[in-house]
């Protein structure tokens, strides 16, 4: 399992990188291994829009079951990755690179004090899969 | 003998698990005055005399055999070849239900198949679902991908006045509840422009009808741009029978296409079962309800019939699914399919042509009688309005006494168009029905 290191993490298995005050989103190796072949993914929000921290901010869907993505904390959209509906298999192959799924606007970097290091969202998985 | 599985052991295990002395001590609630009402059945008869009996209850029924039909409204009247019936009856089709293992079921699967791709080459669409349970169920199902589609941002939803006046109940029906505005049909009279200024940003779709439900046959291209400005989808509801002739609904860019499969191959049958089509665009293929049959090769290069879009609704998105329909009905479906490959692309035109020619026959000559006027401004296609010198019941009254089955009452749609009736022609119309029907109405401004 491919958890980075520089990357903060959410218990519904979320990434977030963050540059300044933008932080790019996407779902971690543990969830597309759990959730198996990606066959759809779109962004519920549009750029422009704002959510608050949990909110969804996008749906995915494997072979096997239909998952929401939340917003690990709260922002406005800059950029969404139109690239990735049309080959969402990308999340199996690359979750943390190619298949990033939107950027946001920090809202409140503060916020950010509430997710996961790589260290602890390890354990977590782990935690999980025994 | 009845036919009861439990014995009294049975019964008498069951109450004690639940701790109920006696069998009536469950009814106690049911006052007791309705408790057990005198039934007063007559006696008991033989296979022999309920046979003759339920005959002649359906000799009672008026039928379409023995008397000239010009009712439509939605369904219709037409020729059904006997390979049709023939192959729906065989085993494997007539009792198979949903294949809840469908790759076992690759006769089924194909069937469904090939349903989708003669109903997609019909309307000129991309994908077609393996179908709803009539036009108007469809109809409710395309307003449901408008709004997923918007994700909820969107809370308005015009209909034509001129889509069928059930279809637009049912969309209320389905729609209860939400936040949405339907709009757009309050006066039967208004056209395609009018509802185009109606659109705006919070517009989800615009839903129209071809031909539509008084018949007449609209070039929806320029309401189509109207809509995809504002970030709309258009959907079209269509009788399938008609592109026979017409030019298909992608021609106006149309999102969504849904319609009643009954005109091709299923009979009348007082009421159905119909089939719901269902097609779109590919861009939209995940937001559609229901389930898609694909084709592929299996390991050893052999063709194969899969489920490329199982019943979502319950196996991936379960409570997160925009609908919660994905019932087909396949027999139906399997119909449509037959009558479509029997009659191929030349036949469907020469119905659909026979259609047209007739009805217009009927229309021209009914137009020169004194006291009736056509209603329809434009091409119509098998049905028409004509405005009549009396209320329409008397007047089919007066034809029912001739054996015919007169028209469509559209005071029931909308009271300003009482005293107007809906007629359709099929090929089943013979000159002579025509020529009986036209003097049957000449009549009944006298009689």
């Amino acid at each position: 399992m491919n958890v980075p290191q520089d990357l903060k993490y959410t218990k519904n298995d979320e990434w977030i990188r963050v540059e300044g005050d933008l932080g790019t989103i996407g779902i971690t190796d543990y969830a597309q291994e759990q959730l198996s072949d990606i066959v759809f993914v779109e962004a519920t929000l549009a750029v422009g829009e704002s959510g608050a921290k949990g909110g969804t901010c996008a749906t995915v869907e494997s072979v096997k079951a239909a998952a929401e993505v939340y917003l690990p904390v709260g922002g406005t959209v800059t950029k969404i990755n139109e690239e990735l509906p049309k080959s969402p298999e990308k999340i199996n192959q690359d979750p943390y690179g190619a298949a990033w799924i939107l950027q946001i606007r920090i809202a409140d970097p503060s916020e950010l004090g509430g997710l996961l290091d790589a260290a602890a969202y390890e354990a977590y998985c782990r935690e999980r899969a025994s | 003998m009845a036919y009861l599985p439990h014995t009294d052991e049975d019964r008498r295990l069951m109450l004690q698990a639940i701790g109920v002395a006696r069998l009536d001590d469950l009814y106690e609630a049911v006052p007791a005055v309705h408790r057990f009402p005198e039934l007063d059945l007559p006696d008991a008869i033989s296979e022999l005399e309920v046979a003759a009996e339920l005959q002649a209850l359906a000799e009672a029924n008026l039928d379409v055999r023995h008397n000239a039909c010009f009712l439509g409204a939605g369904a219709y009247h037409h020729f059904i070849p006997s390979v049709v019936d023939a192959i729906l009856r065989r085993g494997e089709f007539y009792t198979a239900y949903t294949p809840y293992q469908p790759e076992v079921s690759q006769g089924t699967l194909q069937a469904t198949f090939e349903y989708q791709s003669l109903i997609c080459n019909l309307t000129g669409m991309d994908v077609s679902n393996a179908s709803h349970y009539d036009g108007a169920t469809a109809l409710a199902e395309a307003v449901i991908l408008a709004l997923n589609h918007h994700r909820g941002k969107r809370h308005k939803v015009i209909l034509s006045p001129a889509v069928h006046p059930h279809y637009r109940e049912t969309v209320r029906t389905y729609m209860q509840g939400l936040d949405l505005q339907i709009v757009g049909d309050e006066d039967p009279r208004r056209d395609a422009a009018e509802l185009a200024r109606r659109i705006d940003g919070d517009t989800a779709m615009v839903a129209v009808q071809y031909p539509d439900f008084f018949g007449t046959i609209v070039d929806f291209t320029a309401l189509g741009q109207a809509a995809h400005t504002a970030g709309a989808l258009l959907c079209v509801v269509v009788n399938p029978l008609a592109l026979g002739l017409l030019k298909p609904p992608s021609a106006f860019d149309a999102d969504v296409v849904v319609g009643d499969g009954q005109p091709l191959g299923i009979p009348l049958s007082y009421g159905g079962p119909h089939l719901g089509l269902f097609t779109t665009k590919q861009e939209y293929v995940r937001k559609m309800a229901g389930r898609l049959v694909g084709e592929t090769v299996d390991s050893r290069g052999q063709r194969g019939y899969v489920l490329t879009l199982t019943p979502r609704e319950q196996h991936i998105r379960r409570e997160k699914a925009t609908s919660n329909i994905c019932t087909n009905v396949a027999l139906m479906a399997l119909a449509s399919a037959v009558y479509l490959s029997v009659t191929g692309r030349q036949g469907l035109r020469r119905v659909a042509e026979l259609c047209y020619h007739k009805a217009h026959y009927a229309a021209a000559e009914i137009a020169r009688l004194p006291g009736f006027r056509l209603w329809n401004q434009g091409a119509f296609f098998h049905e028409f309005v004509v405005a009549c010198p009396r209320p329409v019941p008397e007047i089919n009254e007066h034809l029912l006494e001739h054996e015919i089955l007169g028209g469509y009452d559209l005071g029931q749609v909308h009271p300003s168009l009482a005293g107007h009736m809906l007629l359709a022609v099929t090929e089943m119309n013979t000159k002579d029905e025509i020529d009986d029907l036209v003097a049957g109405l000449e009549e009944a401004t006298h009689a």
